[in-house]
């Protein structure tokens, strides 16, 4: 879970790393009186769960009030690269010396957490890596010894001399974030060394391991701050894995790499998905049928595809979650089914037998994405044709 | 030969009287897998369906002789699991669980560094060898058995792949379902190095999906070390940057671990990646020696 700046600089405020003032507004005027209490300039920052706000006109510096309350307003109303904005922070203005950039992540490839500096902040840390690795300093810290002060002597090393000590002190209180928050990647770009000597956290990049949240219920209840389409809503109610995307196919499937799998089908057949919907593993009839329903209820699905590979999940069962659905509400467009695994056949004769006017099945994965791509684009799918392939399906 | 399971397998299962655990210890059972024992705490004693049930895993084994732990046990106590199958010095432990705290996951791969356990998972499928012996909840009746070596990141994918290939009459050796996970077990590296090792496998299959760097590093690991062919797949071509695609591994950031990048650090070390999962069972086809 991402989490919003403001949110992340909470809590490094609650483990000890300096932030600017700021304050959390929802209204323009809101926002205008911030910048009032913060004495007539400020910061005003938009809070999206992506990056890229420095660039993207995210965060704009406020020499009055009134220029604050015009900022917020049209991050307010406009929102932020497509994103809904409900939010935006609004902060002191601040003599700034020097940049720099701090992270720590769990780094999965090692299963040690990753301490990252640099001596340049403020720019995109990926870009700087690739230009110039020198002024980057990385470190692996174990987890069962954690982070001592000769790895923290050994990151700053090449920082000025006036800012090691309290850069240290941040980089200790990022860890004690990483490890007893949960996160999984903590970032502060930039990290910044003030004219008057302070050095304090700029910004803020938190995620927080999804595995944990149920250790971390103040943090899990941050949750309904993030603004999620209502499609998307009703999904994560049911405790399905949904991501909207912006195609034409509503895709559900068991299992994320073969719904993965299935959305790359769809593209090469000509089409695109217009989600990633996940039923996880021994879905119940009930989850297919609100899978179902969630996904007719989007407006730009053309066509649908269920493709299911039965291991614990049973095909009948699916099968029928298919026919409550369609008990309660009446689809529109088609909907290809692709069955295969545990319970199969009986899964094909349910629907066989419920002879529905909108259900076609298609026998393999393969020919269920051509048909769906046909059906929801209204022409041929252009499938990439091997010779000896065997041709288009006919539905059954 | 197989790698991992075949007919010496004895399984302990942690959570057998668990819904889940029950119904997959049996179905292994089922399959001709040697279930020896099962491991629920304040159960000892008991049975389920003839498998005797233990308290603790050290137990199971001073009675059982078992040499393979299963675990099905929720994700706040799985890691324990790990830990006890660890301490008795199993030789292989599988860790179906999905939902475990990464950074749980982290200390147990810290503690195992060293021990003589080899973990397979969480958040996976588990291992079969086809007709030997099934750890874990792959349909056994999709698998054959044969000559194809297959290590996978994900389960239902694996699935489809090797139902593709059982279809053509290609049987399979060992089908490892290393998880999801950010932080696991075996990997694709150790899978394909027991793969090179073991006479009965001709080819290996990997398949890979968006996240990571586990395919880029087998990709080198197959260069310099693997003499067999390999055919890939990844998934997630069409996945959007800084999306959550399902389970903890399927997450794109920033420019790295894009399938784009994945497939073509393989094709460079002379694997073959198939676009799609029929097309991987079309190249196993033409490339099987």
């Amino acid at each position: 879970m991402d989490l919003f700046e403001h949110q992340g600089k909470e809590l490094f405020a609650r483990h000890g790393i300096p932030i600017p003032r700021g304050i959390v507004c929802e209204s323009a005027e809101a926002a205008r009186a911030a910048t009032e209490t913060l004495g007539g300039m400020s910061v005003v920052k938009v809070q999206v769960q992506v990056g890229g706000r420095g660039k993207g006109g995210g965060v704009v510096l406020a020499d009055s009030p009134e220029e604050a309350e015009a900022a917020a307003s049209a991050m307010l109303a406009g929102g932020f690269k497509g994103l809904r904005v409900t939010r935006v922070l609004v902060e002191e203005r601040l003599s700034i010396a020097r940049e720099f950039y701090a992270a720590m992540l769990l780094d999965r490839s090692t299963g040690t957490d990753l301490a990252m500096v640099a001596i340049e902040g403020g720019v995109d840390i990926e870009q700087l890596a690739r230009t110039r690795p020198e002024t980057i300093r990385r470190l692996h810290v174990d987890p069962e010894i954690g982070l001592h002060p000769y790895h923290l002597r050994r990151l700053t090393g090449s920082f000025p001399p006036e800012a090691r000590d309290l850069v240290e002190d941040v980089l200790a209180g990022l860890y004690d974030v990483l490890t007893g928050e949960d996160a999984t990647l903590v970032e502060v770009n930039p990290l910044v060394l003030l004219s008057d000597g302070r050095v304090l956290a700029l910004d803020a990049k938190v995620t927080i391991d999804d595995n944990a949240l149920w250790r971390r219920r103040e943090i899990e209840m941050l949750k309904s701050s993030f603004p999620i389409d209502p499609v998307e809503f009703r999904a994560r109610e049911a405790g399905l894995q949904y991501v909207k995307l912006d195609g034409e196919v509503g895709i559900i499937g068991n299992g994320a790499g073969l719904v993965m799998s299935t959305l790359d089908l769809v593209q090469q057949a000509g089409a695109a998905a217009a989600n990633f919907l996940d039923i996880g593993g021994g879905a119940s009839a009930e989850s297919m049928a609100t899978s179902l329903e969630v996904i007719l209820s989007d407006p730009s699905v053309r066509a649908v595809l269920v493709n299911i590979f039965g291991g614990i999940t049973r095909c009948d069962v699916v099968a029928e979650g298919m026919l409550e659905a369609l008990g309660r509400v009446t689809p529109e467009v088609p909907i290809v089914v692709r069955l295969d695994g545990t319970n199969a056949e009986e899964g094909r004769r349910i629907l066989e037998r419920a002879n529905h006017p909108r259900i076609v099945s298609a026998p393999t994965m393969l020919e269920a994405a051509q048909r769906a791509a046909e059906l929801a684009t209204g022409r041929a799918a252009s499938w990439p044709r091997r010779e000896g392939q065997r041709s288009g399906d006919s539905g059954r | 030969m197989a790698i991992l399971v075949d007919e010496r397998t004895r399984v302990v299962v942690s959570g057998i009287t668990g819904r889940e655990g029950r119904f997959h210890a049996l179905r292994n059972r089922a399959y001709g897998t040697q279930v020896v024992a099962g491991v629920t705490p304040g159960k000892a004693g008991q049975d389920v369906e003839g498998v005797p049930v233990f308290d603790t895993i050290a137990d199971a084994v001073a009675e059982t002789g078992a040499n393979t732990s299963l675990i099905f046990v929720p994700a706040r106590f799985a890691t324990e699991a790990i830990y006890e199958a660890a301490d008795s010095e199993l030789p292989l432990v599988v860790c179906i669980t999905e939902g475990i705290p990464v950074r749980d996951m982290a200390r147990v791969a810290s503690y195992l560094r060293g021990k003589p356990s080899t973990l397979i998972g969480p958040n996976c499928p588990g291992v079969i060898s086809p007709g030997r012996s099934n750890v874990g909840i792959i349909p056994g009746e999709i698998c054959a058995p044969g000559r194809v070596g297959l290590v996978s990141r994900s389960g239902t994918l694996t699935y489809q792949i090797v139902h593709e290939l059982t279809q053509r009459g290609i049987g399979q050796s060992t089908c490892v379902g290393m998880g999801g996970d950010p932080v696991h077990g075996i990997g694709f590296i150790e899978a394909l190095e027991l793969f090179e090792q073991d006479p009965e496998t001709g080819l290996v299959v990997m398949i890979g999906e968006i996240g990571g760097d586990d395919e880029e590093r087998a990709a080198t690991f197959i260069r310099d070390h693997v003499s067999k062919p390999v055919v890939g797949y990844i998934a997630g071509f069409t996945a959007p940057p800084g999306k959550r695609m399902g389970h903890a591994g399927a997450i794109i950031t920033g420019s790295s671990g894009t399938a784009q990048a994945k497939a073509e650090a393989l094709e460079t070390a002379g694997v073959k990646v198939g676009r799609t999962p029929t097309e991987v069972a079309e190249l196993v086809e033409a490339s099987l020696p």
